[in-house]
C-alpha cells in the first residue's frame, strides 16, 4: 500500500516542469534563423528581469518577440486541451472522450465565428471585442457537449458507443454550420479562417488575450483539480460514486462547466487542434496510473510538451512554409484513436 | 446538499434507544410522470434493527427488495413515512455524512481504468477526508484492517481485474468496511459466488456485526442462507411485506410455497434455524 503523497506529486510534476523547460529552449533555438545556446539563455534572463530593451541582437528579437509568445500559447492550449480530455473521460466513463472527438471544440468554432460576425455587425469597443470571442466559444462548447451528452444517453445511462457516433455527428455538423458562417464572412478571411480551423498557431493573439487565456485556464483547471478525487470515483459510476460521499451533480457541473471554458479558451485562439486530450491523458495514465490527482497536472503538463513538440514540427518540417499543428496531431492521433478503439472492442 | 436533519423526539420514537435502524411506514412509488397509473408500489412498510443484527430481505423478483434497498440507503426519498438511522432521515443526509455511516455492496461494479487492491479499498475513505484527499496514515491502517477482516489482506498489491470472483466479492465488502459505517447494506452479494463463497461470505457477515457492531441489511434470493444467518426476516411480495421477524416465524411452508410459487417444506434444526427444502416437480 503506498497512496500518493504530496511530496511524490509535486516530485512528479517537478520532472514533467523540467522536461517541459528542456523542450522550450530546444524550440526557441529551431527555426530558420539560427541562434546559439548561450545568446538565447542571455537574452531570456534579460526578458526575465523585464529589461527587453537590452536585448543583445536583432536574433534575440526574433526568439523573444516570435518564438517565445508562440510557444507560450502552444503551452496554454496545450495543457487545456489535455485537461479537458482526462475531465471528460472521467465524467463520460469513456477512455475515447476528447473535445475534438466529441465535438466540443467544433461547438466552440461556431461560437468564436459567431463573436466575429457580431463583432463585424455591431461596433464593439475593441476593449470587449477581445473577451467576446473566447465567452462565445466557451458557450458553444457548453452546449455542444450538453447536446452531445443528451444524445448519448439509452436508457438513462450513457452508452459509450453512442456516445461517440453523437459526438462524430454533432462534430461534421457544426463543422457544415462553420462553414456556412464563414461563406457569410468576405472572401478575404476565408483562407484565414479556414487555416485556423484546422488548428493553428500561425496568428497570434493579441496579448490581452493571451494574459485572458492564462487566467482562464489556471481558474478553470484549478476548479477541476478540487474534485481530482471525486472524479477518482466518478470512475466506478455516478451511483457507486454517490454512496461512497461524493455530491456526484456538484461534481458534474463544476467539470462541464471548466471543460468547456478550457476547451472555448484554447479553440478561440487557435483553431481546433485535436487528439491532444484523448493521447496525452492515456499517456500519462499508462505513466503515473488513473488517480485524477496525480494525472491531471500530468496532463496538463505533457499537454504542453507535447504540443509544444508538435508546433516546433509544424514550423520547422517544411520550412521555409509551414503546416497546420492540427494536422501534426491528427497524424499521430487519429491512428492512436483506432489502436484504441480496436483495444476496446476486443 | 441540506444538512444532516435532526428529527424531533415525537417522530423519532425514544421507547427503545437500542434501534438503530428505523423503517417508519415508509413507501415509494415509480411512475413515468404523475399523470400515469404507477409502475410499481412498495406500500408502507415498518420494521426495527438493533447495532449487531442481520436482516434480511427476501422476496421474489420485483417484489420490491431493490427499492427498500435504495430506501434505506437513503438513495431515495420515501413517498410516505421515514427511514431513520440513529434518528437522523437517511434521505436528508448530505452524500458525504451519508457514506460515514452507510455502507453499501452493489453487485459487481466495473471498473473504467485498471486498478490496485489497495487503492479499491482505499476509496472507502473518501468520505473520511477532507481537500485533496491525500490519505493519512489512519486511513492506511484502516484499509489494511478493512482487508484483514475479510481475509484478503495478501491481495493489497493485485489488480483488481486479475483476481477471481470472490475474491472481489470480499475486496468490496472491504471497501464498505473502511467507510466505518454504522449500517452496512449488501444487494445480493452472494449472485456470483459458488455455495461454499457463499457461506464463507455469510459467516464472515456475522462475525463482523457481532465484532463491530453493525447493523447489517441484506438483499438475498436464497432461503436458506437467511435462515441460517439473519436474526429478522423481512418478506416481500409485489410490493407488499407480508411478514416481518425471526426466521423461524417467518418461514411457514403455506406462506413461502405461495410466495415463490414453489411446493417445498421447512424443518427446524436443532439450532432451531428453518431449512427449506425445494421439490423439483411442480
Amino acid at each position: 500500500m503506498r497512496p500518493l503523497t504530496l511530496g511524490r506529486l509535486l516530485l512528479r510534476c517537478g520532472i514533467l516542469a523540467a522536461i517541459l523547460f528542456v523542450v522550450v529552449v530546444i524550440a526557441l533555438k529551431m527555426g530558420a534563423v539560427q541562434v546559439s545556446l548561450y545568446g538565447l539563455g542571455r537574452d531570456l534572463i534579460h526578458v526575465l528581469l523585464g529589461r527587453s530593451g537590452a536585448l543583445s541582437t536583432d536574433y534575440g528579437m526574433i526568439v523573444v518577440d516570435i518564438r517565445l509568445p508562440r510557444i507560450l500559447l502552444a503551452i496554454v492550449v496545450g495543457a487545456s486541451l489535455s485537461v479537458a480530455g482526462a475531465s471528460f473521460q472521467a465524467l463520460l466513463r469513456n477512455p475515447l472522450a476528447d473535445p475534438y472527438v466529441l465535438g466540443v471544440s467544433s461547438g466552440a468554432a461556431v461560437g468564436s465565428i459567431i463573436a466575429l460576425l457580431i463583432e463585424n455587425q455591431l461596433s464593439i469597443s475593441p476593449a470587449y471585442s477581445g473577451l467576446l470571442t473566447p465567452l462565445c466559444a466557451s458557450i458553444g462548447a457548453g452546449a455542444a457537449i450538453a447536446a452531445v451528452y443528451f444524445l448519448g444517453r439509452r436508457e438513462g445511462r450513457i452508452d459509450s458507443s453512442t456516445l461517440l457516433l453523437s459526438g462524430i455527428i454533432a462534430s461534421s455538423f457544426l463543422s457544415a454550420i462553420v462553414m456556412f458562417l464563414m461563406s457569410t464572412l468576405s472572401g478575404g478571411n476565408l483562407r484565414g479562417y479556414s487555416y485556423w480551423l484546422m488548428g493553428s498557431f500561425s496568428t497570434l493573439p493579441p496579448e490581452s488575450l493571451l494574459y485572458l487565456l492564462g487566467i482562464g485556464f489556471l481558474i478553470a483547471a484549478g476548479a477541476i483539480y478540487t474534485t481530482a478525487s471525486d472524479l477518482n470515483l466518478l470512475l466506478a459510476g455516478e451511483k457507486e460514486a454517490m454512496h461512497l460521499g461524493v455530491d456526484v451533480h456538484r461534481v458534474q457541473v463544476v467539470v462541464y462547466v471548466a471543460a468547456s471554458v478550457l476547451t472555448g479558451l484554447a479553440v478561440s485562439v487557435s483553431g481546433a487542434i485535436g487528439y491532444v486530450g484523448l493521447l496525452i491523458p492515456h499517456a500519462m495514465r499508462l505513466i503515473f496510473g488513473s488517480d485524477h490527482r496525480m494525472l491531471l497536472p500530468a496532463a496538463a503538463l505533457g499537454g504542453a510538451i507535447a504540443l509544444v513538440i508538435a508546433d516546433t514540427a509544424a514550423r520547422t518540417v517544411v520550412a521555409p512554409s509551414e503546416i497546420q499543428v492540427g494536422a501534426v496531431t491528427a497524424v499521430i492521433g487519429a491512428p492512436f484513436f483506432i489502436y484504441l478503439l480496436r483495444r476496446g472492442l476486443s | 446538499m441540506s444538512t444532516p436533519l435532526r428529527m424531533p423526539a415525537v417522530d423519532a420514537p425514544r421507547a427503545n434507544p437500542e434501534v438503530r435502524l428505523n423503517v417508519e411506514q415508509a413507501s415509494y412509488v415509480y411512475a413515468p410522470n404523475p399523470s400515469q397509473a404507477p409502475l410499481f408500489t412498495l406500500e408502507a412498510l415498518s420494521f426495527q434493527a438493533k447495532a449487531g443484527e442481520i436482516v434480511a430481505i427476501l422476496g421474489p423478483n420485483a417484489s420490491g427488495k431493490s427499492t427498500l434497498l435504495k430506501l434505506i440507503s437513503g438513495a431515495l426519498a420515501p413517498l410516505s413515512g421515514r427511514v431513520f438511522l440513529n434518528g437522523f432521515a437517511t434521505h436528508s443526509l448530505s452524500p458525504k455524512v451519508r457514506a460515514q455511516r452507510i455502507a453499501l455492496v452493489q453487485q459487481e461494479s466495473q471498473l473504467l481504468f485498471p486498478s490496485r487492491v489497495w487503492e479499491f479499498v482505499m476509496q472507502g475513505r473518501h468520505a473520511h477526508s477532507r481537500g485533496l484527499h491525500f490519505e493519512s496514515q489512519e486511513d492506511v491502517t484502516t484499509a489494511t484492517n478493512a482487508l484483514l477482516q475479510v481475509g484478503a489482506a495478501h491481495l493489497s498489491e493485485r489488480w483488481m481485474d486479475k483476481i477471481s470472483g470472490g475474491e472481489k466479492q470480499r475486496v468490496i465488502l472491504a471497501r464498505a468496511l473502511a467507510q466505518q459505517p454504522m449500517l452496512l447494506l449488501l444487494d445480493e452479494p452472494t449472485l456470483h459466488l459458488d455455495i461454499g463463497a457463499q457461506v464463507d461470505l455469510l459467516e464472515s457477515l456475522r462475525k463482523l456485526a457481532a465484532e463491530n457492531r453493525y447493523t447489517v441489511v441484506v438483499v438475498t434470493h436464497e432461503l436458506n442462507l437467511a435462515g441460517e444467518y439473519a436474526d429478522q426476516v423481512v418478506l416481500l411480495q409485489k410490493g407488499k411485506c407480508l411478514r416481518v421477524g425471526p426466521p423461524a416465524s417467518v418461514y411457514q411452508r403455506d406462506l413461502l410455497e405461495q410466495v415463490f410459487q414453489a411446493p417445498l417444506s421447512v424443518e427446524l434444526t436443532t439450532a432451531g434455524r428453518p431449512r427449506v427444502t425445494l421439490f423439483a416437480d411442480k
